[in-house]
């Protein structure tokens, strides 16, 4: 599939509430064929509810939205061939082999019983399940079950993708498996809608990406004009052994050029529009009976983009997003 | 094409996981079997009885076979979000939901036909008219199982599906006219009577079976496919209502 300049998915004012809460308050974007667009946020913030809309497990209160050129507001029904879903929780069949589970999800697109049959045998190689081919999916391990989700959603060669928090819950390794599959089907000319939670997951797969607050997109650019203005900044990360929070005033005071963050973990963040040199500061910090335990620069990410932007602490997003766990509609 | 492959894959899928499954054979045959051999046994009578209480015995294996697994399995997708699948599948929701019910109406007729078997070795059933028989049962198992399916879609939980099915079935079984006619029932009860589609099944298969009737065997089909059409619908809207919201 090639690479068309054209937008696959566009949306206009899409709103959404759930008794009397507003879950996407008129959102608006669209999406290039063959992007990857990022869809961050915090729970809650109206990822999942965009999700469904789109893939027509909910319906609008407003708004209109078309997908390959369809207008799918009243009815998705007529893109869905279009379409492949990755949800955030697994939800192949427990009963059924991962075989066969890839196979029926080929015949629910219409696919030949020697189409899905290929076509999963290649999938389970790729995704390195042959040989848990015929072991029932409920049996499966975490890591497993999600790329078995994955397959699953593009058995049937979907030229969009919508990939609801793919890695959340994995460990290190499959997560890095997952994040090479989506690369893989990115360069393959699949048009990508991924959120995440994960901002450097984000950042390192995305072109484009659109950070969601409580129903609003409050950013929507290219990776890189997000992280541009902060390009220009120097920044350095210091790391002490006993509570610093005393010092602010007199560093401030000392390197009136600089500006410091204070956080909760003996962490010092040093900014400056002119380059930073760690010996200075460290010896200073010594001096006031401080010991430095690290000190190193920091080179600014979307990380910084994102608390910028929406206000909310990126450990506070991450920490909020472990404690409930890997389910739940944002 | 690409629907008819979806609608097969689904009902096979579904007779595989679901419908041939030991517990399911308890439900749909074995009940209706214990509760039939009880009221053979306490009606003294000898094996020339069998004919009079086949039609019970059909129209229960029937009952039970589609509403008990039907009922509680599409909760069960729905629940575990397995549902979504299908939902998110190219196809239509009248296709998508004939296909989840076609497994409940194969294994419904499929279950009806095994005691008239059984009675065929037992008993002489010459007298019976199979052109009425067969499509009736067809039409039993098919309103049935828009029975089952309109639990489900009524229902969040599984436990929920399970109650509330036996909210239907019992009280249905007394007043359908399957164990004494309906004219027998206090004159209060008769409306509640004529609102269940099992009692226009009942009064088909005593016709084909016993050659008695109690109303024309047109309207007879006719309520029952109305009953079918009604159920049907009524449980599309509430998918798209309360499922896709």
């Amino acid at each position: 599939m090639t690479k068309e300049q054209n937008a696959i998915i566009e949306v206009k004012g899409l709103a959404k509430s759930f008794d009397k809460t507003i879950a996407l308050d008129g959102i608006s974007f669209s999406i290039q064929s063959g992007e990857l667009f990022g869809f961050l946020g915090p729970n809650g913030a109206g990822k999942t509810t965009t999700i469904n809309i789109l893939t027509g497990l909910v319906r609008p209160d407003a708004g209109i939205f078309q997908i390959g050129g369809i207008d799918c507001t009243k009815n998705v029904q007529s893109a869905q061939h279009l379409i492949g879903v990755v949800p955030d929780e697994s939800n192949l069949y427990p009963e059924l082999t991962g075989f066969n589970n890839l196979c029926f999800c080929g015949a629910l697109y219409g696919l030949t019983k020697q189409e899905r049959q290929n076509k999963a045998r290649k999938l389970l190689d790729t995704f390195g399940l042959s040989e848990a081919a015929s072991r029932k999916f409920g049996g499966y391990s975490k890591g497993m079950k999600r790329k078995l989700t994955i397959a699953a959603g593009i058995i049937h060669s979907p030229r969009i993708l919508f990939l609801d928090e793919p890695t959340t819950g994995l460990d290190v390794a499959s997560a890095r498996q997952v994040r090479q599959l989506i690369a893989d089907l990115h360069k393959a000319g699949t048009t990508i809608f991924l959120t995440t939670h994960y901002i450097e997951e984000a950042e390192r797969l995305c072109e484009r990406i659109a950070f969601i607050v409580s129903g609003r997109i409050v950013k929507i650019d290219s990776v890189e004009h997000l992280l541009e203005p902060f390009q220009r900044k120097q920044a350095m990360q210091i790391a002490c052994i006993k509570d610093t929070s005393f010092i602010q005033p007199k560093l401030s005071e000392t390197f009136p050029d600089m500006s410091f963050i204070f956080s909760k973990n003996n962490m010092i963040r040093v900014e400056a529009d002119k380059p930073v040199f760690a010996g200075a500061i460290v010896r200073f910090l010594e001096e006031q009976g401080i010991d430095v335990s690290e000190a190193r620069r920091i080179r600014p990410s979307l990380e910084d983009v994102f608390v910028q932007v929406t206000g909310i602490e990126s450990d506070a997003l991450r920490k909020e997003k472990e404690k409930s766990g890997m389910g739940g509609k944002s | 094409m690409k629907a008819w492959i979806a609608f097969w894959n689904i009902l096979l899928k579904d007779m595989r996981s679901y419908y041939l499954k030991p517990p399911n054979i308890s439900w749909g045959l074995l009940f209706p079997l214990v509760w039939i051999t009880m009221f053979f046994i306490r009606s003294g009578l000898g094996m020339e009885s069998l004919p009079k209480l086949l039609p019970g015995l059909v129209a229960l294996s029937i009952l039970f076979g589609t509403t008990s697994v039907l009922s509680v399995t599409v909760t069960f997708e729905k629940k575990g979000r397995s549902f979504e699948r299908l939902l998110l599948a190219p196809i239509s929701l009248e296709v998508l939901m004939l296909a989840k019910t076609s497994g409940a109406i194969l294994f419904g007729t499929i279950n009806a036909f095994v005691p008239i078997f059984v009675a065929m070795l037992l008993t002489d059933l010459s007298a019976v008219n199979w052109a009425i028989l067969v499509p009736a049962t067809i039409l039993i198992a098919i309103s049935s199982t828009f029975l089952g399916l309109f639990i489900a879609v009524s229902v969040k939980e599984v436990f929920e599906a399970q109650t509330f099915s036996n909210f239907f079935r019992f009280p249905m079984i007394f007043l359908c006219g399957l164990f004494f006619p309906v004219k027998q029932l206090p004159i209060w009860l008769r409306p509640v009577s004529y609102m269940l589609p099992l009692t226009y099944g009942a009064d088909i298969l005593h016709t084909s079976i016993n050659q008695t009737s109690h109303m024309p065997l047109l309207l007879n089909f006719s309520l029952l496919t109305l009953f079918c059409a009604a159920l049907f619908t009524f449980s599309l809207r509430n998918i798209r209502n309360k499922w896709i919201i």
